[in-house]
Parts: structure tokens; C-alpha cells; sequence
């Protein structure tokens, strides 16, 4: 019976199996989970039922008179009722994305990715997703400022030409500060800006830096840049140290080609190797994945290329010999995948980034997986030219600056010394949209419109452009940075016009007609651009490896990785409440940053997400953060995300968490995210509670939850890893019979659609872009972090995150927990099963939750009275309670704006109620989505294709781990994809031939309609 | 002696039964009448309406052809006997120098006005400089046959009038009639009734007599002659009782009445802050619906229209039928202000139900009238309908699902007729389900 005899558990507790911990795991809640007692007595209910009653029945003599007010003049295309969609792009500084913006009466409610864009492939990530809600933002300033005033347009440009011609005429330097810049005309802007004043440069620094690459590439082939990756073809990539799933390079990219290479199209998929200390998202999904120190990267690279050097017969070089059979093997299945692999590393060190090089070079990976003909242009910043601007400002050589959308003062290393610096430049100027740090402290403040209020161009790598137009018009007195370069420069054009004119270079034939096209694409692909050149490898590896030597030395208890969360990233959206709540892939933290370190470095276990603090020193610099206990840590190294401890964002973003960008160092010449050196950390006795989405509702011991198997045992037979329970009965000659075989129920019929949705658990990677997808269309309240630690977090679609050991024995703990060193890590979305034979339809007292014709589970909030029988009967826990009404709601201002403000409420889906307080809500599998696909098809007078409808998890999964549709329509992509047979004839169970689909919990035998396929570990 | 005693209980009942029976035979009686007069007044207007048609000289074809057309593209701006935006046609093939000429200019008006023709330049001028839509599409014949309609209509302008006045009064003569005649039945009855009731008294009071003339044990006289007090009966315990019953019986529908009211705003009628008429525009110039109502077909909400829509007959119609110049000058106002006009919403469903209109109207096929009432007759828009959940539902479960030429039933359907002979409704597509509305 037992297919499948691993352990899967979700927290250190878990697996601990503490005595506290079994006490609690049958609870859904927590005992010290209590509402906060109530001071008013019995009598003071009853005056206030009193009053209320009298209220609510003279409230409810006259309704209140609603306005309709029609526009005054109403555009063609724009039909109240009706959304529209604009291609447009997500710029933040090097952050690119092609993205569809869906607007409902002129007002952008959500940002889809764009299929027509070759470079992410309608790809998105949780950042991108929630960028929506960034435009809504309170913080944003809503208007000009000047000297701390509020000021007009008129009065502040008046005022800085005058003294910026007062500065260039005096030869004062003026300099323009600013991140990555991917846009051409914006550079041309800045150049036009730089003739009138031509004592002008313009300084690009990257709050995570990329630089070491650009420089290696240079000393390995003479070409400074970054080049574009394809991981999609490669079947072995080895990744050191780089979360290139998540943050590092080009994510939505790397993840869309890294899944083309994890769907087992053709029974085949790529090997992954990840060295890494912290266990970051890229290294959960690898098939190896080792530990090693931040010190020991360089190393490890090194050895690699010594077993390869050695296979080619070229000499090898000197390095710290590294004990792990995994760098022999990655060495070797690199060796035989020779061009056809990919190795990355997240260093930023020249040197590192030379070696690795060297390796792809000695692969011939160079034409085939990584192109540098085509280089990208996602980090272009230079931290030594910014640190030259930082130390001229200082000695007072600096007469005026303009940080252009960038914030040093808090995101660079050298932040406090930026401040003392700034004393010293006459002039400042920021086109920040908010106040923020850096902003607080300059003269100047012209503030720049949200990406969705702006026209922009874009060229992520050469040849692919992208055109960004504007979906509202600027909701405050805000104006676009280039049209405050233009007019400083004395340039009348305003800049969509600077901007068309800008691209009437590329057009070939017809303007109109190509920026017409160009326009509504979003994307324009020129590949005569891209010349490509022969590459020779001419760097000098043995003093590379030298350089490693000497550079890394491990010393004190600790190493510290410093790293970018996937949700908050670089700080830069520190207001959007979306991200912060939106737990880590990994830690399944919100709100917060922390100590990850590993289980045997902290001595203690995380209790019920209880913790203790620390005082982490690094440098002299002290400070005191909680320890989240971390499985897959690597001893000796703790790490800390960036973009925590905003001073100056905004009431959401606050003080949430510490900011660590003055941690950050410099070795070899660039930005180092790692100090090897000099760390120290003291665990105090202070008991801090994290905020943790995932220790609740334990499916432990349980094998039909994940259900996995190796590459070679798939290949073997298809449904390797599978568990088919049974069910005893007397009603079967043999005694037990499948769980679909037994029901007591009648069975539902099916005769016009039946919804059905396939997770594929191998192609899924966890990176959470989908949950936030689900959060902003479904109109779901950020509930803050009190009540996440309550358990009371609303998400519809949650991913479980599950460690599994490596030991088969369940009995014996104490082997798991030496496995749990380094676990294997599985991902799962959770929503809503859409049960045929639903638990939580038949408890429901009221039915509120019934079941429809096209096999959805629908809950109507009007109806439900707040039992909660159903959250009860769910075997699943996937049904949310609305214990507060976060709508209007002044205690919820502040973390969920979207709903408490009137900026904010803008962004809510007007097709999906707003509920209130004391209904339970869960996945409604977007029926909004599926109406209105249907209703389109019905209006058209034709049947409903294929892919008109999905769900917006699945319209946000850059992976296409999640395949929403019409399981009747025999040529549906799910239908195909699960090779279900007997499509059209309209019963609830369906019969597959793909013998990876699965569902959770089978033997219950509630028929969900959301399948899941097996995961399949590349693994020997 | 039994049997006499048995006779006055039975006469006694008697009373009782009559009236009982009476009043549901005059409850059939009503149905038959009332299904009756439908029929007749049915019957009435098409004999009237084909006898009519039949008096046309020229081809009927032709003229219902024309019908088409011009209710198609002409009605917009033009109607035969009143001036819109452009001129009545009344008598348009007269005026106008040839028939000829009135082709040509259908087809492109800028074309014969450029072309200096004199009758043409002044009628331009006399409309203010509005451009006519030119109709290059049209054929002559099609022309033809719009003019074979205005002439139609302009020949048989009272008879059009009158024919329809008849058939309206004759339809409310009809239906008059049975309510004079229910009221004669209803009170030939009551008459018949108070006689058995008289007749009934009058044997009880004779028995009574004879029976006392009678030898009578105790028991027999006491029951024979039992006295009626009021005050008596008044405080008795049955009479109490059913007087408490009764009241709360009424308090408590009132109650219950009263809650199920709340949120309902049928026949809410708010005054709007321009006094725009359905009637006359709707009902009178016959303007499609669709023709303001912009999102009907496509949107959710029917949308009210903006000024730049009204402006399209109003920048030449610049005074009113009601109201002169005051209301139509406020559209001015909205425009030149840049302000916005503040309607009232009338139809208020609540956020939680999810309604849209092109499902109805486009896909549905629904009438506007079906929900909204005769709005073609309100002076001032109301609340036509409850817009309860309860009557939503009504419709559904009643509704035939609107499936022809609608390749996205085809499956439905035929999977449909496999099942059953019924006729598909919107229930039968789960249009009763939560989901449908409620998300």
C-alpha cells in the first residue's frame, strides 16, 4: 500500500514532534490564539443591541439616494462595464516586465503578463503582480515641493534652471543619479540634459549589483556586458550561489525557460546543481543541493573547473580543496551535457565571474545557452563610479544633483555617508514619488508619475524593445522625470512626442502603422541589431583563482549572506502591503526580515513561529534582528534580507523590519553581498513571535498529499510515485475497492462545462507570483501582522511549502532530524478542490456553499452566516474567515489601504464583492473570469475556445505549472495534458491515461475537480 | 322529535355552506370571464389591424420593406410628421423638385449641396448647417421604397391615429364590460345570498316556535331556546381567543410585510435634475433605446448617456415639447461647465448581486420593457419591477433560454432534447445557481 514511504513535515516543530507540538497539530487554531477580552459588561451589550436596533430600523426606513453620474464626454472605446486592455511595461529601475493592463472605467485594477513579448513570455512575479496596487499608493506625493513647501510646477522650474544655469555657467559639476536605466529615449533625455549643461554625468549604481559580471566578461572576451542566458536548453545547470529563479539576473525570463526544461516533455528533464548557503528559492527546487559557505563559492567554482580542466587536459589551478561529491558529479554530468549546459554564479566578484566563464567556455556553452552577442541591459549600474560621486560630493566637488527615481540614502551601502555628503551639494533635486530618505533631504522634489501614468520606452537586451504607455492619467500633480529633463533643458517637446520621434528611427515602412502595431503589441523585436560575435576566452584563470585565494578567508563563528526576498526585494515597493504580507517562499514569514540560521548554529527550535532575538555585528555595526531557524542553512552562516527597515516609505512600509543595505561591503572592487569576515551574533533570551503563514494544519504522515519519484523511475513507468489507496468494503469481492468507487452521493452531471484546474508540481517552483495574482483580483484584504500571527491571513491560494527527509524510517526522528540538515523541498498550491462530492456543501446549515453545473463550489457571502461548519469539514483549510470587516475599517488603514482609502480603493475589482466581516470566503476558481469568458462567446454567438478562460494564478504563472479549463472540451490544453478520455461526456470523474495526475487525499473520496502531477526528482 | 332538531341543525349548517360555496363559484365564474375577454380583445385588434392594412393602395410590400428601412436608418433624426433634427417628411415627394433629386440627395446630401442646387443650399441653412448622413448603400429601390412608407404614412395619418385610438378603446371598452358584468353577478349574488339568509331566519324562527309548542325535556328547551348575549359571547374564552388570534395573525404579516419591504424601491420615482422624458423621446419619436443607452448590447451596465450623445439631436433642437428651453439648456450648461449631470440612480441593486445587461438583452434577447416596465409612457422614469432575488428567480425558472442561432447552446440543447421534452430554461442552465449572480 505504501508506495511511498517518505516523511513530509512543515515546520522544525513538526518534525520534532514535540510533546507542545502534538498537543496543538489536531487544533486549527492555537490555544494561545484568544479574541482580546472585552471590558463592556453584559448590561452595556444590551443598551447597545438596544440602540443598534432602534438605529438600524430607522436607518432602514429610506435608502440613501445613489448618483449616477455618466461621463461628460465619453471616449469611444471606453465603456463603463467593460475592461480594456493596454500592453505596457514594468520598468523599476532594471526590473523589466511586458505586461497587459486590464483598466475598468479608466482605472488600472490589474497587471497580466504580456504573451506577445519574447523576453518574458507573459511571464510575471509577485513584484510585477503587485505593482498595481503601488499606483494607489497614499504615500505619493501629490505634487512638487520646494525646500519642504508645497509648490507649483512653474515656481519649482523656475527656480532649478535658474540655478542650474547658475551652477553650468560657473563650471560647477552637476551630476544625475539614478539605477539602471533601460530606457533608450530616457538616456537620450538625460543626453539632451547633459548638452545644455554639459558639466553633467549621469552615475548608475544597482541597489544588487551585477557589475563583477560585466567586468569579467570584459577581461574573458573583451566585451563589457551581460549576456542574455537560455536555460531552457540546457540540460545540466549548476548554479553557485545565485537565486536566479527569484532575484538574480533576469527572474521571469530564467524561470520561464527554467520550467521549459522541467515539464518532462518527452520524458526528459535538466539536472540542477545548486551550491548555496541560505536556502533560497532556486536552491529548493534543485535536484543537488548543496550547502557551503559564502567563502567557499569561489572554491567551489574552482575545483569545478580543475575536474573539467582536467578532462579537457588544459592545467588546472590552485584552489581550497572543497569535500563534497556533488561538485565531482556536477563536474561530471556538465562534462557530458558539454554544450548544453549552464553554469551561473551570484558572485559579484570579477574574478569568480571570470572563473565561471572559463567553465562555460570549456563547455562550449558559449552560442548555445549563453548568448553575449545579445547582452542585456537589467544592471548597468557601476558602484565605483557611484562611490567616486559619493567621495567628490563629500570633498564639496559636487554643485548640484538629481537622483532620478533612485534613493542611495537608504539602498546604498554608503547611505550615511551619502547624507553628510549632501550638506555639501548646493543644489538637490529628486523625482521621487514619495517623500523618502533619500528625497527628505533635498531642495527640490519633482516628483515623477507611477509607471502606469507614463509613456516610456524600454530595451531589456539588444534588439527587443517595448513601448510603456499610460492606462490612467496622473492621479496626482505629478509629471514625468523625462518631461522635467526636457523642460530643464529647455526642450519644448513633451515626451510622448520626444518619444515617438525616437523611435521613428526603428520603423520601417509606415509609422503610423508600425507604432500603431508596436503599440499594441507592447513588444517590437529588431534581431538585425544583434551581431554575433566569435568569442575567444582570453582571461587569466590561474590568477583569477589566486585572487579567490587570497580574497576569501573565513573567519569568526559566523559568515553572513546577505540576499533579496522575492516578495519585497530591493526595497523599492517598501509600501505595498501585498508584498510584505505575502509570505516567504521558504521561511512562510510576512512583515518582517530575520536570522536565518541553521538548526544545529541556533540550538533551539522555532515553537508555534516563537523565536528569540539576536545582535547580529557585523563591521562595528550592531543590530538586533529575530532568528528564524532555518532547515537547509548552512552551518556556520546566517543570512538577512535587503529591503527591510524603510524609515521614509509610507505608513505600510515603516519600520517593518531592518535595513542591512550598510552591511553590505565591497571586495575585489564591487559590491559584496557576502562578509566572510567579522561576524558575530548573540542570542539573547528577548521572545520575538514571527509571523509565519505555515505551522498550522499538519498533513503529516500522510503520503497522499506529495506524491514524488525519481527521473529513472518515472522513465520506467509514468506512474512511479504514485499511491492509490483503498477503501475497505463488503459491497467488493476482494474486500477493498478505489475511494472514487464508493459514494454515497447521487454524482453530479455535467452537460455544458466542467472546470478543472492541473497543478504541475514539477513545473511549479513556489515562487508566489500567482498568490498575489489571486490577492488583487479577487479583492482579498491584507490583514497586517497581528492577525497573521492570529492564523487569520485571507489568501485564497496559499503554496505549502513541505521539507521532506530523506530518511524512510517514520518511526525514527531522530535520523529525520539529521536529514533535515539539508531537506528536499516540495511546493504546493492550495486552493480550493472544487470538490464533486464537497464536505463543506453538506454541513452548511444555510447553504451558502452549494455546487453549480460546471462542477464549481460556490459560496455566496450573502447568504452565509459565519458557523464556520465549512472551514471545519474542509479537509483541506482552505476556506478563509473574515474575522473583521478590514473594509472601512480604521484599525486596517494602515496595512490594507486598498480597502480603507480612497486612493487605494481604487484598485478593486468592481466585479468581485468587497466582503464584510463574519462570512467565510474561499477560491471561487475566478468565476468573475469564467462568466465573463462565457458571456464574450454567447455575445459572439460562438462556442467557448479553449484558453478564453483562466483563472489568474494560472494567467500569472510564468512556469505554466497551472493549467486552468474546460475538462468537456476534448481539445482543451488540461483535457490534453491529463489525457482524459471520456471528455464529452459530461460525468464528474473523469478517466486520465496520464498517470502522474493525482488528487490530494484521494481516499476521503470527495472527487476534487484540482489535480496535481507527481514531482519528479532528476536524481540517481 | 329528534328529527325536527336534526332538521334546524341542519338548516342552521346550511347558512353556513352557502355562503361558502358561493363565493368560489364566483371565483371561477371571474377566471373564465377574464380569460374570455383576452381572447376577444386579441381577437379584436388583429381583425382591426389586417383590415386596415388591407385599404393601402400601393404595394404592401414595398411599404413594409420601406417600414424596415426607415425605422433603420431614417428614425434617428427624421420622423413623417414632426420636425427633428431633420425635417418632417410629410409630403417630401411634393416639396422636393423630383423624386430624382431626392435620391441623389439620400445618397450623399454634401454632394448636391456643394453642387449649388437652391433648394438644397437653403434647406441646409434652414438646419443650421447639419450634415445629413449620406446613405451611399442604399439602392434607388430601397429609396423608392422609403418614400412608398412616407407616402403611406402621410396619406393615412388620421386613419393610422384613429385605427389605433379605436383599437385601444375598443380593447378598454371590452375589458370594461366584464367588470360591470362581474359587479352585477357579485351583487345578484350578495342579493341571493341575503335571501337564503332571510329564508333560513325565518324557518329557524318557525321551527323554534314549533319545536317550544312541543312537549321538550330540559336539555332540549335550554338548547332550543338559547338567548344570545353580546356581552356574553364578548367574554367568552373562544371569542377572545380569536380576536388575540387574529390580531397577531395581521400584526404578524404586517411585521413580516414590512421587513420584506425594506430595500425594496418599487415604483421609486426621484426627481432628476433634468426633467428628460421617455415619453417623449422613447415613446413619441420612437428612439431606439439603444440609441442613448450605448452599453446595452456590450456592457454590463446599459450606461446613461453622456451630453456628447444628447448633443447629437440637440445641438438643432434646442427647444422642447414640455419644457421649452429651460430643461434642454441645462445639457448646455453640463457642457460649456465641464460638470458632470448628476442623475439619480433609480435602479439600486445591491454590490453583492452581480447583473449584467448584455447577458439579457444581447445574448437573452429580453425586452427593456420586460424589467423596466412601459418606460416608453413614463414622463419620469420609476421603478418598474421589485429587483428582488425572488423575482429574478421567478424569471429564470420561467424563461425559455433564448438558444436560436447561438452556436454556444448547440451542445446544451441537443444534450437537452436527449432528456427531456420540456423547454429549456434558464434554470435548466443553472441559472438558479449562487454563483450565477452572487461572486
Amino acid at each position: 500500500m505504501k508506495d511511498n514511504k517518505k516523511t513530509y513535515w512543515k515546520g522544525i516543530e513538526q518534525l520534532s514532534n514535540d510533546a507542545a507540538f502534538i498537543k496543538n497539530a489536531e487544533r486549527e487554531f492555537p490555544e494561545s490564539v484568544t479574541e482580546e477580552t472585552s471590558e463592556s459588561s453584559r448590561r452595556d451589550f444590551l443598551k447597545m443591541m438596544g440602540f443598534s436596533v432602534a438605529a438600524a430600523s430607522l436607518a432602514a426606513c429610506e435608502a440613501p439616494v445613489r448618483k449616477a453620474i455618466p461621463y461628460l464626454n465619453k471616449p469611444v472605446d471606453v465603456d463603463p462595464g467593460v475592461a480594456n486592455h493596454y500592453a505596457s511595461t514594468y520598468i523599476n529601475g532594471g526590473d523589466y516586465c511586458s505586461v497587459l493592463v486590464k483598466t475598468r472605467e479608466g482605472r488600472p485594477i490589474k497587471v497580466n503578463g504580456n504573451n506577445l513579448s519574447p523576453v518574458t513570455n507573459g511571464g510575471t512575479s509577485a513584484q510585477v503582480e503587485a505593482s498595481v496596487l503601488s499606483l494607489y499608493d497614499e504615500a505619493r506625493l501629490r505634487g512638487p515641493k520646494s525646500k519642504g513647501e508645497n509648490a507649483t510646477w512653474d515656481q519649482i522650474d523656475d527656480s532649478i534652471i535658474s540655478e542650474l544655469d547658475k551652477i553650468a555657467a560657473n563650471g560647477g559639476n552637476i551630476r544625475i543619479v539614478s539605477n539602471t536605466v533601460l530606457s533608450p529615449s530616457t538616456f537620450k533625455s538625460i543626453e539632451d540634459f547633459k548638452t545644455k549643461y554639459p558639466t553633467t554625468e549621469h552615475v548608475m549604481y544597482d541597489q544588487v549589483s551585477m557589475s563583477g559580471s560585466a567586468i569579467a566578461n570584459e577581461r574573458s572576451f573583451g566585451i563589457k556586458a551581460l549576456p542574455s542566458y537560455d536555460f531552457s536548453k540546457a540540460e545540466v545547470i549548476v548554479g553557485v550561489g545565485a537565486d536566479f529563479l527569484s532575484t538574480w539576473g533576469s527572474p521571469i525570463e530564467n524561470t520561464y525557460q527554467y520550467a521549459q526544461t522541467r515539464k518532462l516533455k518527452d520524458k526528459k528533464m535538466s539536472r540542477h546543481f545548486q551550491f548555496e548557503s541560505n536556502m533560497t528559492l532556486t536552491g529548493s527546487n534543485a535536484d543537488y543541493r548543496s550547502m557551503i559557505k559564502p567563502s567557499e563559492e569561489g572554491a567551489v567554482i574552482a575545483n569545478i573547473y580543475n575536474i573539467l580542466a582536467q578532462k579537457a587536459g588544459i592545467s588546472s589551478v590552485s584552489a581550497q580543496k572543497i569535500e563534497k561529491e556533488t561538485i565531482s558529479k556536477a563536474a561530471n554530468d556538465l562534462w557530458k551535457a558539454k554544450g548544453k549546459s549552464l553554469v551561473v554564479a551570484g558572485s559579484n566578484d570579477p574574478s569568480i565571474q571570470v572563473m565561471v566563464n572559463a567553465i562555460n567556455d570549456l563547455l562550449d556553452n558559449y552560442g548555445s545557452t549563453i548568448d553575449l552577442s545579445t547582452a542585456v541591459n537589467y544592471r548597468k549600474g557601476d558602484e565605483a563610479i557611484m562611490d567616486a560621486f559619493i567621495n567628490d560630493a563629500a570633498s564639496g566637488n559636487v554643485a548640484a544633483v538629481i537622483f532620478f527615481n533612485a534613493n542611495p540614502v537608504y539602498d546604498y551601502y554608503q547611505g550615511e555617508k551619502l547624507v553628510g555628503a549632501l550638506s555639501k551639494v548646493g543644489l538637490k533635486i529628486s523625482t521621487a514619488s514619495v517623500e523618502d530618505e533619500t528625497a527628505t533631504l533635498v531642495d527640490y522634489i519633482a516628483p515623477d508619475n507611477h509607471y502606469l501614468e507614463s509613456w516610456n520606452d524600454a530595451s531589456p537586451k539588444k534588439g527587443q524593445y517595448s513601448l510603456a504607455q499610460p492606462t490612467i492619467s496622473p492621479i496626482f500633480k505629478t509629471r514625468q522625470a523625462q518631461s522635467s529633463f526636457l523642460i530643464w533643458s529647455d526642450n519644448d517637446d513633451d515626451y510622448f512626442k520626444y518619444l515617438q520621434n525616437n523611435w521613428k528611427t526603428m520603423a520601417a515602412g509606415n509609422f503610423q502603422a508600425f507604432w500603431d502595431k508596436t503599440l499594441h503589441d507592447g513588444v517590437f523585436e529588431n534581431p538585425s541589431e544583434v551581431e554575433s560575435v566569435t568569442l575567444t576566452f582570453v582571461g587569466d584563470v590561474a590568477a583569477e583563482a589566486s585572487a579567490i585565494n587570497s580574497n576569501y578567508k573565513s573567519g569568526g563563528d559566523f559568515e553572513l549572506m546577505i540576499y533579496e526576498k522575492s516578495s519585497v526585494g530591493n526595497g523599492s515597493q517598501g509600501n505595498n502591503p501585498l508584498l510584505h504580507e505575502l509570505a516567504d517562499p521558504i521561511t512562510k514569514a510576512t512583515w518582517d526580515n530575520y536570522i536565518t540560521m541553521s538548526v544545529a548554529d541556533a540550538g533551539f527550535r522555532l515553537d508555534d513561529a516563537k523565536t528569540k532575538m539576536a545582535n547580529v555585528t557585523v563591521g562595528g555595526k550592531t543590530l538586533s534582528l529575530p532568528i528564524m531557524v532555518q532547515p537547509g542553512q548552512a552551518n556556520g552562516t546566517i543570512g538577512i534580507a535587503l529591503g527591510y527597515g524603510r524609515t521614509k516609505a509610507g505608513k505600510v512600509g515603516d519600520n517593518v523590519g531592518k535595513n542591512i543595505y550598510p552591511l553590505v561591503g565591497k571586495v575585489n572592487g564591487t559590491q559584496c553581498l557576502r562578509v566572510s569576515n567579522g561576524v558575530s551574533v548573540e542570542v539573547t533570551e528577548e521572545v520575538y513571535q514571527l509571523a509565519q503563514t505555515q505551522t498550522q494544519n499538519t498533513f503529516m504522515g500522510r503520503e497522499t498529499v506529495i506524491q514524488e519519484a525519481t527521473l529513472e523511475e518515472y522513465k520506467k513507468d509514468e506512474g512511479a510515485g504514485r499511491f492509490h489507496p483503498h477503501v475497505a468494503t463488503w459491497q467488493s469481492e476482494s474486500g477493498q475497492v478505489k475511494p472514487e468507487e464508493l459514494t454515497m452521493w447521487q454524482g453530479h452531471e455535467y452537460n455544458g462545462h466542467h472546470w478543472g484546474l492541473n497543478i504541475d508540481l514539477n513545473a511549479c517552483n513556489g515562487c508566489s507570483a500567482c498568490v498575489v495574482a489571486c490577492n488583487v483580483e479577487n479583492n482579498i484584504p491584507v490583514v497586517g501582522k497581528q492577525e497573521v500571527i492570529m492564523r487569520r491571513e485571507m489568501t485564497w491560494l496559499r503554496i505549502d511549502r513541505y521539507y521532506s527527509s530523506a530518511s524512510n524510517d517514520v518511526s525514527d526522528y531522530e535520523e529525520m532530524e539529521k536529514a533535515a540538515e539539508n531537506p528536499e523541498v516540495v511546493f504546493q498550491p492550495m486552493m480550493c478542490q472544487h470538490c464533486n462530492n464537497a464536505p463543506c456543501e453538506t454541513v452548511c446549515p444555510v447553504a451558502a456553499t452549494t455546487h453549480s453545473t460546471e462542477g464549481l463550489n460556490m459560496m455566496a457571502y450573502n447568504r452565509c452566516i459565519g458557523t464556520r461548519y465549512c472551514a471545519n469539514n474542509c479537509p483541506y483549510k482552505v476556506r478563509r474567515f473574515n474575522w473583521f470587516k478590514y473594509h472601512d475599517n480604521d484599525q486596517f488603514a494602515d496595512v490594507n489601504p486598498q480597502m480603507n482609502t480612497e486612493v487605494g480603493k481604487m484598485v478593486l475589482n468592481p466585479d468581485v464583492t468587497v466582503r464584510s466581516r463574519g462570512v467565510m470566503e474561499k477560491c471561487s476558481f475566478c468565476v468573475q473570469r469564467i462568466q465573463e469568458g462565457k458571456l464574450e462567446a454567447k455575445k459572439e454567438r460562438r462556442e467557448l475556445k479553449d484558453g478564453e478562460v483562466t483563472t489568474a494564478c494560472a494567467a500569472a504563472c510564468t512556469a505554466g505549472a497551472l493549467t486552468f479549463g474546460d475538462m468537456n472540451d476534448k481539445n482543451s490544453a488540461i483535457t490534453k495534458l491529463m489525457k482524459i478520455e471520456d471528455g464529452e461526456t459530461g460525468k464528474e470523474i473523469k478517466i486520465m491515461k496520464n498517470k502522474r495526475a493525482y488528487h490530494v487525499l484521494e481516499e476521503i473520496g470527495v472527487r476534487p475537480n484540482v489535480f496535481y502531477m507527481t514531482k519528479i526528482r532528476n536524481k540517481a | 322529535m329528534k328529527d325536527v332538531l336534526d332538521l334546524y341543525r341542519f338548516v342552521r349548517k346550511a347558512i353556513k355552506k352557502v355562503i361558502t360555496n358561493n363565493v368560489s363559484m364566483t371565483r371561477k365564474s371571474l377566471t373564465a370571464r377574464i380569460l374570455k375577454t383576452f381572447a376577444f380583445t386579441a381577437l379584436l385588434t388583429v381583425t382591426f389591424m389586417t383590415a386596415f392594412s388591407q385599404e393601402i393602395p400601393t404595394d404592401e410590400a414595398n411599404i413594409s420593406e420601406g417600414k424596415t428601412l426607415f425605422n433603420a436608418n431614417c428614425k434617428t433624426c427624421h420622423s413623417v410628421q414632426n420636425k427633428l433634427v431633420g425635417p418632417a417628411l410629410k409630403d417630401v415627394y411634393d416639396r422636393a423638385p423630383s423624386v430624382e433629386w431626392i435620391i441623389s440627395f439620400v445618397k450623399n446630401s454634401q454632394k448636391v449641396i456643394k453642387g449649388g442646387d437652391e433648394y438644397a443650399v437653403a434647406l441646409y441653412k434652414e438646419y443650421n448647417n447639419t450634415e445629413m448622413t449620406p446613405f451611399d448603400s442604399f439602392s434607388d429601390e430601397e429609396i423608392l421604397d422609403i418614400l412608398a412608407y412616407i407616402k403611406n404614412e402621410t396619406d393615412n395619418p388620421e386613419v393610422v391615429a384613429e385605427a389605433v385610438s379605436e383599437t385601444s378603446e375598443d380593447a378598454q371598452a371590452d375589458s370594461a364590460i366584464p367588470s360591470t358584468y362581474l359587479n352585477a353577478i357579485v351583487i345578484g349574488l350578495i342579493i341571493v345570498l341575503a335571501l337564503i339568509f332571510v329564508v333560513l331566519v325565518l324557518i329557524t324562527t318557525v321551527l323554534t316556535k314549533y319545536v317550544n309548542n312541543k312537549d321538550l325535556d330540559k336539555e332540549d328547551k335550554e338548547f332550543v331556546n338559547q338567548s344570545f348575549s353580546i356581552g356574553a359571547t364578548l367574554s367568552s374564552k373562544p371569542f377572545i381567543f380569536l380576536v388575540v388570534f387574529l390580531f397577531s395573525a395581521i400584526m404578524f404579516k404586517v411585521v413580516i410585510n414590512g421587513l420584506f419591504s425594506i430595500g425594496i424601491q418599487k415604483n421609486y420615482q426621484p426627481t432628476q435634475p433634468i426633467a428628460f422624458s421617455h415619453q417623449i423621446h422613447a415613446g413619441q419619436y420612437e428612439i431606439d433605446c439603444n440609441y442613448c443607452h450605448t452599453g446595452v448590447m456590450k456592457s454590463k451596465n446599459a450606461n446613461i448617456p453622456s451630453p456628447n450623445i444628447c448633443m447629437n439631436c440637440h445641438s438643432s433642437i434646442t427647444k422642447g415639447t414640455n419644457t421649452g428651453e429651460t430643461e434642454i439648456s441645462k445639457i448646455y450648461d453640463a457642457i460649456e461647465n465641464n460638470k458632470p449631470i448628476e442623475w439619480v440612480r433609480i435602479h439600486n441593486l445591491p454590490d453583492l448581486s452581480y447583473f449584467n445587461h448584455s447577458q439579457h438583452v444581447n445574448v437573452g434577447g429580453v425586452e427593456c420593457q420586460t424589467c423596466h416596465g412601459p418606460i416608453e409612457e413614463m414622463d419620469v422614469v420609476k421603478q418598474h419591477s421589485m429587483l428582488t432575488m425572488g423575482w429574478c428567480v421567478d424569471c429564470h425558472r420561467n424563461t425559455e433560454l433564448n438558444t436560436k442561432d447561438n452556436k454556444y447552446y448547440d451542445k446544451l440543447v441537443e444534450l437537452h432534447k436527449e432528456d427531456s421534452d420540456k423547454a429549456l430554461t434558464v434554470e435548466d442552465n443553472g441559472g438558479l445557481e449562487c454563483a450565477k449572480c452572487h461572486y
